[in-house]
């Protein structure tokens, strides 16, 4: 059997993504190309993405997208062995420009069509970085909006959730304390940056669901961010000075704790000696210290793809496409739904 | 030439593919048209392939694309867009945008002015008005059916026939007698791009015509949690 190429579309928040991948007669991976338009400069001045001009966004961005990913590659669009695209979860009129695309390209090209699931696609991208995973591993999901504990017993097999927020996702969290503290979005990056001046341990902001009877592996990042404003209120009413560095670096070190703290202890738990931690926060220099430091103290392998493969893409999207290829997986029909609220434990829609 | 019609700026989920000639009106070969407003995005691509199976040809022996731009509801107007872009990408093909109810005005055609309107929800309707040649003389706009009520009287010819769903759904209130076109027929989408295709000229680009702005408002101030 001869290399394959598979193509990965995704458009399920506010990135158009489209990646290539060379799949290797023995299940090797090697990307080639990684494009990605992003909107996010237009969703800033709303604090969010606004769903109507992401998936504005999308349309105009898939052929252009498109187009480049084929040149950075050196292939013809007629060489694709087969194309994969995000079926969910995510934004519905997004996912819709993403599928109905992947749906024309692969009638064009006459290639089998994958819906995959975005979620396994953030773990697959892991994949494309640091080889094969072992039969059964942890992923900590964290972005703007996931916040997922998964099992991963196969790529293209089995994926279990064992844990999700109940409130916002990390990365909410993140947006909306940048605002209180006049940060620009997204609140990530500069959150991230103003901590590295403050002290983590200035104020003790509550790590959620952390109590004996909580659900062990959920997580729940609202009560953070309530207690963050009503800390910063309570300075600004006494007439203080609001120490920002301070307020930054707690909040980081609060989010980064619970989620290490869990993601150990699901491992420790489920007996699983590797973690692996994906989305848009996994680029968090505090979140992958901490993660660094508790993993070696508890013997598990941690495994943190570069940032540019941790956020939406396409590339993650045809990794995963490759694996259900490599697994023989069947192709999906071509009325394939997109499917917004779509569980992680469905790796494909058929 | 061989031309594949698609529209989704109505319920309509439209593909048609046509046969077009010099001199010679264009000729339907085969469509797939279900009306189902939350089913564009499976069912378009599935109906292009069921219409192009039934004409006996497939997907590379089309020399052109032609797509309704819409106005429409934008998550379904945008299925036929992206598709249409898509194919003409991955087959190298040109595609030719056209407005939605140019192509319902010429399914109308009864040879007096014409007013086409479309359902665009929100209580709205998108609008276009056409001479007895099918011109279009005005729009597309979106309004609400009692607004468009107002704006008649300044447009020229003064229109004496409607059609579109729109036109139908609030006759009462724009009170002109309905036509039956409801939904652009490929034929027509082929028709009103048919100088173009003939003559190989270079595509407009494909740009939706949504005439609204999305929804998003700016936040204001932050919200206190504690009280003031
Ligand atoms: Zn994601």
């Amino acid at each position: 059997m001869t290399d394959r190429l598979i193509l990965g579309i995704e458009s399920s928040c506010d990135e158009t993504g489209v990646g290539i991948v060379r799949l290797g007669p023995d299940g090797s991976m090697e990307l080639l190309a990684d494009e990605v338009a992003s909107s996010v400069e237009e969703h800033a001045r709303f604090g969010g993405v606004v769903p109507e001009v992401a998936s504005r966004a999308h349309l105009e961005a898939m052929v252009p997208t498109m187009r480049r990913a084929v040149e950075k590659a050196g292939i013809e669009l007629r060489d694709v062995h087969s194309i994969a695209v995000t079926a969910g979860p995510g934004l519905a009129g997004a996912l819709l420009v993403g599928v109905s695309a992947a749906k024309a390209y692969a009638a064009a090209l006459d290639k089998p069509l994958y819906g995959v699931n975005h979620l396994a696609g953030h773990v697959a991208a892991d994949t494309l970085q640091h080889g094969p995973l072992p039969k059964r591993c942890l992923a900590l999901l964290v972005s703007g909006g996931h916040s997922q504990l998964l099992l991963i017993e196969g790529l293209a097999e089995k994926i279990t959730e064992i844990g999700s927020t109940v409130d916002d996702a990390a990365g909410e969290a993140y947006d909306k304390v940048a605002r209180l503290l006049d940060l620009p979005y997204p609140g990530g990056p500069p959150i991230d940056k103003l901590a590295k001046q403050g002290n983590g341990c200035a104020i003790a902001f509550p790590r959620g669901l952390t109590g004996p009877r909580d659900a062990k592996y959920d997580f729940s990042f609202s009560g953070l961010k309530t207690s963050v404003a009503r800390w910063v209120e309570k300075q600004e009413r006494a007439g203080e000075e609001i120490p920002l560095a301070d307020v930054a670096a707690s909040f980081q070190e609060a989010v980064a704790d619970v989620l290490t703290a869990k993601a150990i202890r699901a491992c420790k738990d489920l007996a699983v000696d590797t973690l692996v931690i994906s989305g848009g926060v996994a680029a968090n220099s505090r979140l992958s210290s901490l993660a660094a430091e508790r993993c070696a103290e508890a013997g598990i392998e941690l495994r943190v793809p570069r940032p540019r493969l941790c956020t939406d893409n396409g590339a993650m999207i045809a990794a995963l496409g490759a694996h259900l290829v490599a697994a023989g997986a069947k192709p999906s029909a071509f009325d394939l739904s997109t499917t917004p609220g779509l569980p992680v434990s469905t790796i494909q829609i058929l | 030439m061989l031309v594949l019609a698609l529209d989704t700026a109505t319920p309509a989920v439209t593909a048609g593919v046509v046969e077009l000639t010099p001199g010679a009106p264009p000729r339907l070969l085969a469509q797939r048209v279900t009306v189902n407003a939350k089913a564009h995005g499976e069912l378009l691509t599935p109906h292009l392939q069921a219409a192009l199976a039934e004409a006996g040809h497939r997907l590379s022996d089309l020399d052109a694309i032609v797509c309704g731009s819409g106005p429409g509801p934008f998550t379904g107007l945008r299925v036929g867009l992206v598709t249409a872009a898509a194919l003409g990408q991955a087959l190298n093909r040109p595609v030719y945008p056209v407005p939605t109810p140019d192509a319902v005005a010429l399914d109308a055609a009864t040879g007096k002015p014409l007013l086409v309107a479309t359902d665009a929800r929100r209580k709205e309707v998108y609008w276009a008005a056409y001479d007895a040649a099918g011109r279009r003389t005005d729009g597309p706009h979106v309004d609400r059916p009692a607004d468009l009520v107002a704006k008649l009287p300044a447009v020229r010819p003064a229109v004496v026939e409607a059609a579109g769903e729109g036109a139908e759904l609030y006759a009462d209130v724009i009170g002109l007698p309905v036509v039956a076109a409801r939904y652009p027929s490929p034929v027509s989408l082929v028709a009103v791009a048919a100088e173009e295709l003939l003559a190989g000229a270079r595509p407009a680009a494909l740009t939706p015509l949504y005439l609204r702005r999305p929804d998003a408002v700016e936040p204001v101030g932050r919200k206190r949690v504690t009280k003031a």
